[in-house]
């Protein structure tokens, strides 16, 4: 809420000011409410770009279909044998790399915000959390090259060529996961930060340790947070792009195998449109309509993060 | 109570006063190893990111890296297009970005009445902040190349990634405005300024270090974006340098660049060359963050 607010004078005390300053007022807060709006426009704008370019795909595609075919080839003429238009290949490749990421990100951002929050010295948290916003602001690509120049072969050496293909979804997840580490982290070591001392004291005076405390007071308070963090994260790993379009593949593939080639939504949305798929196509219109989907999956997990923080957070005092 | 009042004094009481067995304090010393080793697992993957990209990148940066085009010659090839289009993307984001975020941060803190309208903006700008990348590429694709009928090129790119960092940029800049005492404000107003004269005079001044360095780290993800930007259509190659008044023409970007090498099937260029490339751009980033904090201080300094 605005703090500055409530001491801005009524309007009828500005009436004492000349007039002309008045109207270069009233033009000035014109400009900034058209510039707040812009946000509003944006959303605006996504939704009907959306629905526009993508509800066309299903004019012409039964939406029945799309749910639930189980290949995704999209491209040419509609009526030719190979085309295909079941977008669960495209979605069960983006749950496998977004689970794999959380089987990273949760217990090492969970480890993270424990640590910083409950252990760490002043001067150790001044040094890590920066180096967790370092890499929290390393470009996408750049951990798409990691993902395929050195965790891809690491990973092919220590279980066999034959199983782990070159691009696969079990090096794209892991090196999602690491991005998301930090999200995890810093909204969880707010939350375990934000549970008051007292809690920590009461435990500590029942004569419990300190690992037992974090395990069994501190998560348990701060599990709102926690929960909304590991969703928020699920949310960006979802939409992440760059690292699975390098590293993942483009064979979008109904399978939980880990170690083979598959294909996330976003990683089609790269592809397609890197084909200059010509506006009007239907293959320009299924990426629409991969986007819609995308779009409402991940509003989906943002606003259930913000509902569970608000609804099931812990009040004290 | 004195001892119990740190967390650290609380540590060591209950770990001297319960004079706790061996066997409990080694479990204690273990789970303290375990998340110290957890939380430096994800630097270390940083450090060994960083050592490999120099020590694959490093021997492609000459000057004729920065100079040349791309080429079909791994040795030949140089990174011309995507600096000069990053730059020019950078410069016009900023120009763009800036006076709209800030704007409508200071409408936000300042002016917005209390009402469901506000309140919608505020809620509007949160969930904005956790929409794909990948979306505002495809927002771009459509609604500036095709509806507005810019085409691929820099002025879509430029309102892509505008787009995309506002609503960071108005977090940060309400958050700094946030910062400055209300007696400030108060002050101007007590002393005949209007809301504006008070606001541009006395509030603006005192916030402007945090909403800059905020609008920098905002911009210096900007840099870093690949995938609104390919999606809004920047290309890989194009033999020519990007300014930033050519609105029209068509652009390249340092990510994007990368993301072409790292595709090519040679090894010179999937390694190497993608190496180099990724050198020259977490450098750029570098030295934005590091002017952002510069600034910071000086502006602290005069203050």
């Amino acid at each position: 809420m605005p703090t500055l607010m409530p001491v801005v004078p009524p309007a009828a005390d500005l009436s004492l000011a000349p007039r002309s300053a008045r109207l270069g007022e009233r033009a000035i807060l014109v400009v900034l409410w058209l510039f707040a709006a812009v946000s509003i426009a944006t959303t605006i704008s996504i939704v009907f770009v959306l629905v526009e370019e993508g509800l066309q795909f299903f004019t012409q595609v039964s939406i029945l279909e799309f749910f639930t075919d189980t290949a995704w080839r999209p491209f040419g003429d509609a009526t030719s044998e190979a085309f295909r238009i079941g977008v669960l290949p495209l979605v069960s490749g983006t749950l496998l790399v977004a689970v794999i990421a959380l089987l990273v990100a949760v217990p090492l951002g969970l480890a993270s915000a424990a640590y910083l929050s409950e252990y760490a010295s002043p001067r150790v948290r001044g040094v890590l959390k920066p180096a967790l916003e370092v890499l929290a602001g390393i470009p996408t690509v750049v951990l798409g090259y990691f993902a395929l120049t050195l965790v891809t072969p690491a990973i092919r050496t220590i279980f066999s060529p034959e199983s782990i293909s070159i691009f696969n979804a079990l090096s794209a997840g892991l090196v999602v996961g690491v991005m998301v580490i930090p999200t995890v982290a810093s909204l969880s070591e707010d939350a375990l930060s934000a549970v008051p001392d007292g809690l920590r004291a009461a435990s500590y005076g029942m004569g419990a340790t300190k690992s037992v405390t974090i395990r069994r007071v501190l998560f348990p308070a701060a599990l709102s947070g926690i929960v909304s963090a590991i969703i928020l994260a699920m949310g960006r790993a979802i939409g992440e792009t760059m690292i699975v379009a390098i590293a993942a593949g483009n064979l979008p593939t109904l399978t939980i195998n880990p170690g083979s080639q598959i294909q996330t939504m976003t990683g089609y949305i790269v592809q397609a449109v890197g084909g200059e798929a010509s506006r009007g196509s239907l293959t320009y219109n299924s990426i629409f309509a991969v986007g819609i989907l995308l779009f409402l999956m991940t509003f989906a997990l943002n606003i259930l993060a913000n509902v569970i923080v608000r609804r099931f957070r812990e009040a004290y005092e | 109570m004195s001892v119990l009042s740190t967390p650290a004094g609380v540590a060591r009481a209950a770990v001297l006063d319960l004079s706790a067995p061996a066997a409990r304090l080694r479990r204690e010393r273990l789970f303290q190893a375990a998340l110290m080793t957890a939380t430096l697992i994800a630097l270390a993957v940083m450090l060994t990111l960083l050592f490999d990209v120099l020590s694959d990148g490093l021997g492609r940066i000459r000057s004729e890296f920065f100079t040349n085009y791309t080429s079909r010659r791994a040795e030949d090839t140089g990174i011309r297009t995507g600096l000069t289009g990053s730059l020019s993307l950078m410069a016009l984001v900023a120009g763009m970005a800036f006076p709209i975020g800030v704007g409508a941060g200071i409408y936000l803190e300042i002016f917005a009445p209390n009402n469901r309208f506000t309140r919608f903006m505020q809620i509007n700008i949160a969930n904005l902040a956790g929409v794909p990348s990948v979306v505002y590429g495809l927002l771009s694709a459509a609604m500036f190349v095709y509806i507005a009928g810019f085409g691929r090129t820099l002025i879509t790119g430029a309102l892509a990634l505008t787009l995309l960092i506002l609503p960071v940029i108005i977090v940060a800049s309400r958050e700094a405005i946030r910062a400055v005492p209300p007696s400030i404000f108060n002050g101007a107003l007590a002393l005949g300024a209007t809301p504006w004269q008070a606001t541009s005079k006395q509030v603006l001044p005192v916030a402007m270090p945090g909403i800059l360095t905020g609008t920098i780290l905002a911009l210096s993800r900007a840099v870093g974006e690949t995938a609104p930007i390919l999606v809004a259509g920047a290309v890989f190659s194009r033999r020519a340098d990007n300014e930033p008044w050519n609105l029209l023409e068509p652009f390249g970007a340092l990510p994007v660049q990368v993301y072409d090498f790292i595709k090519r099937p040679q090894a010179e260029f999937q390694i190497e060359t993608a190496a180099a490339g990724i050198i020259v751009m977490l450098t750029v980033l570098l030295t934005m963050n590091a002017s952002a904090i510069i600034l910071r201080n000086r502006y602290a300094r005069k203050r």
